[in-house]
């Protein structure tokens, strides 16, 4: 479990351990309708979807469905509020940044309901949505606070008689599709740079998980953002994804998903008014360890690095290449920690793996498990589902992998390690380099040299040395070639949601 | 005017002013060390006076070098390597400064009434716009303490470069007494968002805020010795810290004629860093097509406030001679409708200076500029039988040789020149050694961009003065400092 930086609260070391938080049940779903100008409303086509609880298959609720006329509807209330002269756009940018730390104390408040409601709706372990997706949306929100009346531009000394400076401004109106495997720390990567920067936003939920996304809604109407900054939009991909990606009057899309619908997506903004564009897409990430690491990190990170969240994170450990010499013994630890794993309901304190998040993802997995058999790669350990009924999968290990395989190539965002074997630094370097992708990696020795040129070598946008799944605020995170399209966090988010004018002043005479 | 102070609540522009507290106790009046209060190891202490009664407010510890000693030893603890303060997440230095703004936010209305006893300054002002200030610096910085980048380098050769940006280690800070509380804050917010670790010695005249944040800090959760506040006075307390072999840095905002011996003696000790905020005679340039409304009021305000006791008064108002005379007449106007009085009551417009020796220097400048020729067109002496009470004054005539046009008077006396041209203007305006701050009003957009070129000043205003936020940088031009805060 992440370690909260809560062990050093108020600078002095913790006195005792708190207990841990605990669900809520019965919890009731307050917030199912579609979220414009800090109201809600029924969808423009009266029409309602359903969404599951994963672990047990039942529905939880039907939501609003939004579709093209709701998308327009949001994207009116964003651009009106975007407007020169409205309350968003003269507030003072500090004042930006209070708003923002007010939301990160909110959601500080309905930690455990907002917790509560994401484990219900993805599946995903309690403890891990309280520890870890939810303290990344806090201090993600917290960040970005602080940068809010920091976004500065330059003076630059040009040629001839003039004085030039340039100004970062909002884009405007920023679409962002988000995805199911981490709905709210996603929605939050994108919120908290586009709001600190004082864009508005159209918000597209995915349709497995919509709650925490209108949850938000809520809170961010009793914080006082102004209506019309913020507005959520729940439904489906083909339609008010697609309505926001091909809109003429959004000025950015930001999306999380898949690399084949980035395509889409990219297409779609060239297509109609050239928005710019980012894109978080697939991964299929190389996770390398030498024989001189440390076996047993290594492997442990390996395990979480694949395992974690049900293999459902774009920074998925799906290639795992060892070296040589110590690869029978890796294989065999790595076996010893899958067959440990505890799969169960998601609310069970003790549970580390739930439920996959729908059916599609759950025959596609099983899909690629079998291909995995039949192209010759070892079957270690799991390799089937678990029950008859149900979308949990055993912890499976494949070794003896080798490149041509789909296993290796395809990304299968299931709790699948393959795991191969390598010589050379060279040879691995090559290997690691040879796909489409380029989102993470990580290396695992004890030798700086081989370390940092590894760092160098490797095409990805995030190299992890002797640690895995590091993801801070602070850092920025984005993919090499087909794993994505610009960056999030850090300093760098922040270009992606401003817009630079350069001024320019002719003077009567030079200055200095 | 935009002043540094404006609630950051967008939902209204600033908080409603509430009745200064009555009988304010004094309860924090020693000095503070590892979050702990120490008696002065000497065991003396000096007196601290309302400069409005000339009353005594209390005693506080008199904190010398054995004091500051015992300080540094705390700060260079706090900041050892493996320490509870090097090891904590930045992020979490940005927490605990969010957390002592929200503090000063709940005690806003201790303070204000303390910086006003103190200080003689205005109720309103403190609270409205000192207090505004402090909380508004810092939670800026406390933005900052998770952004301090370094970079890669793409060095020749096989080699992997990258910088880090540490903290420089224990800091020493001098804090002056026309803004206790806000100098207080520009100074430690930046320290601490750094990484580092101070040690403050509080104005002599001013320690009272200084302490009581101590009481915060602590309850904010700093860890102990990260700040350390030790009163006392210049030569004593202020030059073991300058002098100090174990300080790393030293700040100091104060006059120009201390802020060289802080630079020298940091020279002859262990050459610790210097950041010098140092005295002004700032131009104040106006042109014959600016609103000349405006540009009367800004003026005034831009000298006037806080009883002319600012680094940056506009003490050198260059009037284009078109002009002239109106912009004389109207200033005598805006300066002669003025209350003075006992700043904490309301409707109160001025309060007195700081102290004897200001108040006496005020008043011989005052008479050299009568002897010297210049026209007196107001005011011109001290007001009422308690206190340290200055008429508000106004000179025109002036003329660059004069005393008044060349020292800072740190007063409530406005002096008003005469200029034709922009060559001639500039050449004046930039004839001093000093270089804080300058402005100038006009609406010609050539005049106003080439004015901010061709001044040598740390920040030139247009079309307004005195606009200061904790996003700029502030900070002196020649022998008006090094370096810069904000």
């Amino acid at each position: 479990m992440a370690a909260v930086n809560g062990a050093v609260e108020n600078g002095q070391p913790d006195k005792k351990v708190p207990p841990l938080p605990r669900p809520l049940r019965s919890l009731e779903v307050k917030y199912t309708k579609i979220f414009i100008n800090n109201e809600w409303h029924e969808s423009t086509s009266g029409k309602k979807f359903p969404t599951y609880n994963p672990s047990t298959l039942e529905k939880i609720c039907d939501i609003e469905e939004g579709d093209k006329p709701d998308v327009d509807n949001a994207v009116e209330a964003a651009k009106a509020a975007f407007q020169r002269g409205s309350p968003w756009r003269q507030m003072d940018a500090p004042s930006r940044g209070r708003l923002l730390h007010k939301l990160a104390d909110l959601l500080e408040r309905d930690r455990v309901i907002l917790a509560t409601l994401e484990t219900m709706d993805t599946g995903k372990p309690f403890l891990q949505a309280y520890f870890i997706d939810l303290e990344g949306c806090i201090k993600t929100l917290r960040y970005y606070a602080g940068w809010a009346d920091k976004i500065q531009g330059r003076t630059i000394p040009v040629d001839e008689n003039f004085v030039c400076f340039t100004r970062h401004e909002p884009m405007g109106v920023c679409g962002a599709i988000t995805p199911w495997n981490f709905p709210l720390l996603m929605l939050v990567w994108k919120m908290a740079p586009a709001l600190c920067c004082g864009n508005t936003l159209v918000i597209k939920p995915a349709e497995q998980t919509p709650l925490t996304s209108l949850y938000i809604g809520s809170l961010i109407k009793e914080v006082g953002f102004p209506p019309g900054v913020v507005n959520i939009v729940p439904g489906y991909g083909p339609t008010a994804g697609a309505a926001i990606s091909t809109h003429d009057s959004i000025d950015k899309i930001a999306f999380t998903g898949s690399t084949k619908v980035g395509k889409l997506i990219k297409e779609a903004a060239s297509k109609s008014n050239l928005k710019r564009v980012t894109l978080e897409l697939g991964g299929k990430n190389p996770c390398i360890v030498c024989a001189d690491a440390d076996l047993d990190l290594a492997v442990e990170c390996a395990h979480q690095g694949v395992f974690f969240n049900q293999g459902q994170c774009c920074t998925a450990a799906s290639r795992v290449f060892v070296e040589e010499q110590i690869y029978p013994e890796f294989v065999k630890r790595s076996v010893e920690f899958a067959k440990k794993r505890l799969v169960g309901d998601p609310f069970d304190a003790r549970t580390e793996q739930g439920p996959q998040i729908d059916q599609k993802q759950f025959d596609k997995i099983l899909e690629l498990i079998e291909s995995g058999k039949k192209e010759g790669a070892k079957l270690e350990c799991g390799g089937l589902a678990i029950e008859d009924r149900g979308l949990f999968i055993k912890p499976t290990v494949f070794s003896e992998v080798t490149d041509n395989m789909r296993i290796a190539k395809e990304e299968i965002f299931g709790p699948v390690q393959p795991i191969m074997k390598f010589k050379s630094i060279e040879e691995v370097i090559r290997r690691a380099n040879s796909i489409e992708y380029g989102l993470t990696a990580a290396v695992f020795t004890k030798n700086l040299d081989r370390a940092l040129t590894l760092a160098s070598a490797l095409q990805s946008g995030t190299v992890w040395i002797n640690c895995y799944n590091a993801l801070y605020a602070q850092a920025p995170f984005g993919g090499f070639k087909m794993s994505g399209n610009g960056r999030e966090l850090g300093e760098y988010a922040l270009a992606e949601y401003t817009e630079v004018k350069t001024v320019t002043i002719k003077l009567s005479q030079k200055s200095p | 005017m935009k002043k540094q102070g404006s609630d950051g609540n967008p939902a209204s522009a600033m908080p409603a002013l509430p009745e200064p507290l009555k009988d304010l106790k004094i309860k924090y009046t020693k000095i503070f060390i590892n979050n702990e209060w120490h008696d002065s190891i000497s065991g003396k202490k000096f007196e601290v006076f309302n400069p409005a009664t000339e009353e005594k407010i209390c005693e506080v510890e008199e904190g010398d070098k054995a004091d500051v000693d015992e300080a540094v030893k705390a700060a260079r603890k706090a900041f050892e390597l493996g320490s509870t303060w090097r090891t904590m997440d930045a992020s979490e230095r940005g927490r605990l400064l969010n957390k002592l703004a929200d503090l000063v936010e709940r005690d806003r209305l201790i303070l204000a009434t303390m910086e006003t006893i103190d200080g003689g300054k205005l109720f309103s002002t403190a609270y409205l716009m000192d207090l505004g200030a402090c909380i508004k610096t810092l939670r800026y910085c406390a933005g900052w303490a998770d952004k301090i980048h370094g970079r890669t380098v793409p060095m020749d050769g096989n080699f992997f470069t990258f910088t880090r940006h540490e903290p420089i280690g224990v800091c020493g800070q001098i804090i002056p007494w026309n803004f206790p509380l806000v100098m207080f804050i520009w100074k430690i917010a930046p320290a601490l968002c750094c990484g580092n670790t101070v040690v403050v010695k509080p104005a002599e005249q001013t320690p009272l805020s200084a302490l009581y944040m101590g009481s915060l800090i602590k309850e904010a959760g700093f860890p102990p010795g990260v700040v350390n506040i030790v009163p006392g006075f210049g030569p004593t307390a202020g030059a073991a810290i300058s002098h100090h072999m174990d300080i790393d840095k030293v700040a100091f905002t104060g006059s120009t004629e201390v802020g060289k011996l802080i630079k020298e003696a940091a020279g002859k000790s262990n050459l610790k860093r210097v950041t010098l905020e140092l005295g002004g005679k700032s131009p104040n340039i106006i042109f014959a097509d600016a609103d000349l409304d405006a540009a009367v009021e800004f003026a005034h305000i831009g000298l006037f406030y806080h009883q002319g006791q600012c680094c940056i008064a506009g003490s050198r108002i260059f009037v284009e001679e078109p002009i002239y005379d109106e912009f004389v007449r109207r200033s005598i106007e805006r300066a002669k409708k003025y209350t003075l009085g006992d700043p904490l009551k309301p409707g109160v417009q001025q309060g007195p200076q700081i102290d004897k020796e200001q108040f006496k220097k005020i008043l011989e400048l005052i008479e050299s500029g009568k002897k010297e020729g210049a026209k007196l067109e107001c005011g011109g002496g001290p007001w009422g039988d308690k206190g340290y009470f200055i008429q508000p004054t106004v000179f025109s005539n002036v003329t660059d040789d004069m005393r008044i046009a060349k020292e800072e008077i740190f007063g409530p006396v406005q002096q008003i020149m005469k200029f034709k041209t922009v060559d001639e203007v500039i050449k004046r305006a930039n004839n001093t050694t000093y270089g804080l701050a300058a402005a100038v009003f006009t609406k010609d957009i050539d005049k106003a961009l080439t004015f901010a070129a061709a001044l040598q000043a740390g920040t030139v205003w247009v079309n307004c003065y005195s606009a200061l936020s904790a996003q700029c940088p502030f900070g002196g031009f020649k022998m008006s400092g090094n370096g810069r805060e904000m």
